[in-house]
């Protein structure tokens, strides 16, 4: 029962546990009951992705066939992406006594980790429906749930944070729903596989170009790609820190995936980027996203503020690996989907425990930080320099598949840049390690994060060492991702 | 002098809801169980039942209304009700099927069965939800 169910379940499970939660008050068994779903959901997300990295697996809901009911389909792309919301959300639920529930009003944990719970569900159905209309209903879920995820921040201005981050998200949801709407009316199916049948017949008509241009702007919207970005650094900074941990690494790559799924499967290569030349407006997008996005961190006085201006360059990394549009190139993008997961995650519980021991995450009053909380800064070290792509981190791998995939477009200039850019990237890395290394600490008694935070955050930047030398899971299943998604269209 | 009057003194106002609120909670039942052979279902039996409530809150005030339907009550019933939805589908799964696959339920009725299964939890839990949005937004200016 459960091998044949298994894409019903990874969504079914968490979305069922949520409601249960509800009802359990004890403290220490709403979190086990959370974190067992969380392992579940992943041990089910790794079972899939061993079949589904070469034969997509189908599952029609309620034994409706495809074009009639609703499918899911888990191919390479969307099993990538349930091994990360899952795998994220596997570490970073355990985390710490802990700090994310420190700013948990008394007697509601049980309906923090319901929201958690639901947000993953959310987001993980983007990733494994093969229906259009599931999308956004997911989308929504996600959203909603990630809404009150961040309004449950400590400061006050959590809410603020949380208001305007659903008004974009709100926006960028109605933009989608209206391109899928337009899709609809144009297709007359709502399958994905079905309508990327269909839609070549279509494909002059001026609806189709405004169904692309609403499905892409709205996910950019989400995906907080450069013009796009503002709602991100308040919502990343003024939410509890284990939430900025999850949804760094997780909530950006989903809408990530429903734009690569609407260019590359739906509309197809040759009319996004052969007819439209879509490359010329997303290109200069990601440059500019990578290039002010890194000069924005390196001016921020805030640990937190300095992570999210950084995930708005990383997100123009990835953008320009969908612009490639080629094997390297799109493999690159996606990977870095996985690699920057860890990098972000990793860097974001190190301040997690920093902001646990000191009460601050301002960069100023961490000096000497080594010599209070050294495996902590330790941490930052090495998460820092797979941010900035040092050969044997996983940030190396996706810079190598992007210079490589721009080399084969013949952007030389391109290339260059991502290497520029990463020396931007040493510079607000380096300037925190600066302060925690080199100067002296005021007290030197050793404030070192418990063994519970610490744990957690050192599997992940652990992994940014592991996923640049060891990649079938990472490089492989998105190379993998790439053939199938660039073969498709 | 105008004197100031609240809602439940005025006596059309009261016995018109006491008299309005069976029926519409009747018609509810109706939509809700109407829902598996024509149109309606449990969304729209939901929201027509939360009118009652409403309705009744409007009328008797806040108070009275969270004495007869406890926000407690509200906040469960809205998890329940998914729990309802979801409860379906996990049975079908273990007799065999898909997630939500009726069939499986009964050799004959199975879609009948399944359909009103789960739309009795639609309705639970959006009855429940708008009741509640209702507690909310009229609580506000209390505070």
């Amino acid at each position: 029962m459960i091998q044949s169910n298994m894409p019903a379940l990874i969504i079914v499970t968490p979305m069922l546990v949520a409601p249960i939660l509800v009802f359990v008050r004890h403290r220490i068994v709403a979190r086990v009951l959370a974190i067992a779903t969380a392992w579940w959901c992943f041990y089910l997300a790794v079972s899939m992705a061993g079949v589904a990295q070469d034969t997509p697996i189908a599952y029609d809901m309620g034994g409706w066939e495809a074009p009639l009911g609703i499918a899911y389909t888990v191919d390479a792309f969307s099993s990538l992406l349930l091994l990360i919301v899952s795998g994220i959300a596997s570490v970073v639920l355990p985390f710490g006594p802990g700090s994310a529930l420190l700013a948990i009003p008394e007697g509601k944990n049980n309906l923090f980790y319901a929201s958690f719970l639901m947000c993953m569900a959310g987001l993980m159905g983007i990733a494994i429906t093969g229906d259009l209309f599931n999308v956004f209903v997911f989308l929504e879920i996600s959203s909603l749930a990630s809404y009150t995820l961040i309004a449950m921040g400590k400061s006050r201005r959590a809410l603020m944070a949380a208001f305007s981050y659903l008004v974009m998200g709100t926006i960028g949801g109605t933009f989608t729903l209206l391109g899928i709407g337009m899709v609809y009316q144009l297709t007359g199916t709502l399958n994905m596989a079905d309508i990327a049948q269909r839609l070549p017949d279509v494909i002059d008509s001026p609806a189709t170009r405004v169904a692309l241009a609403l499905i892409v702007v709205g996910g950019s919207i989400k995906l907080a790609v450069f013009p796009l970005h503002q709602w991100l650094p308040n919502a990343y900074t003024y939410a509890p820190s284990a939430v900025s941990a999850f949804l760094a690494a997780t909530g950006t790559k989903v809408s990530y995936y429903v734009i690569v799924r609407g260019i590359f499967t739906l509309f197809g290569v040759s009319f996004v980027f052969g007819t439209l030349h879509l490359e010329r407006l997303l290109v200069p997008l990601a440059l500019l996203a990578m290039f002010v996005g890194s000069t924005a961190a390196i001016f921020q006085t805030d640990l937190k503020r300095l992570l999210a201006y950084s995930s708005i360059a990383q997100i123009g990394y990835m953008v320009l690996g969908l612009a490639m549009a080629n094997q390297a190139g799109l493999t690159g993008g996606i990977v870095h989907l996985a690699n920057h997961a860890v990098i972000k995650g990793g860097l974001f519980l190190v301040v997690a425990c920093i902001t646990y021991r000191m009460h601050t995450s301002k960069i100023d009053e961490l000096g000497g930080l080594a010599q209070r909380m050294p495996l902590t800064a330790a941490a930052w070290l090495v998460g820092g320099l797979g941010m900035i792509g040092v050969p044997t981190t996983a940030g190396f791998i996706s810079k190598w598949y992007l210079v490589m995939g721009a080399i084969d477009r013949g952007w030389y200039g391109i290339a260059f840049a991502i290497l520029l850019s990463s020396l931007l990237a040493v510079v607000y890395v380096w300037r925190v390690v600066e302060v925690f290394y080199f100067r002296e600490a005021s007290d030197k008694s050793n404030l070192e994060a418990p063994a519970d935070m610490l744990v957690p955050t050192w599997f992940l930047i652990a992994m940014t060492i592991v996923f640049g030398l060891y990649t079938p899971w990472s490089a492989g299943l998105a190379s993998k991702a790439a053939a199938l998604l660039l073969a498709a269209s | 002098m105008k004197q100031h009057m609240r809602m439940q003194d005025k006596i059309i106002l009261r016995l018109g809801a006491k008299f309005l609120v069976p029926f519409i909670l009747l018609f509810a039942f109706y939509v809700q169980f109407h829902g598996d052979f024509g149109p309606g279902g449990g969304f729209q039996a939901g929201v027509i039942a939360a009118a009652a409530f409403v309705l009744y809150g409007l009328i008797f005030g806040l108070d009275t209304a969270q004495k007869v339907v406890p926000k407690s009550w509200l906040e469960k019933g809205m998890a329940i009700g998914v729990l309802v939805y979801g409860g379906t589908g996990v049975a079908t799964m273990l007799l065999g099927g898909n997630f939500l696959e009726y069939d499986v339920l009964h050799h004959h009725n199975g879609q009948h069965y399944g359909i009103i299964a789960v739309e009795a939890g639609v309705g639970i839990a959006v009855t429940c939800t708008m009741t509640l949005l209702y507690y909310l937004f009229a609580e506000r200016g209390r505070r």
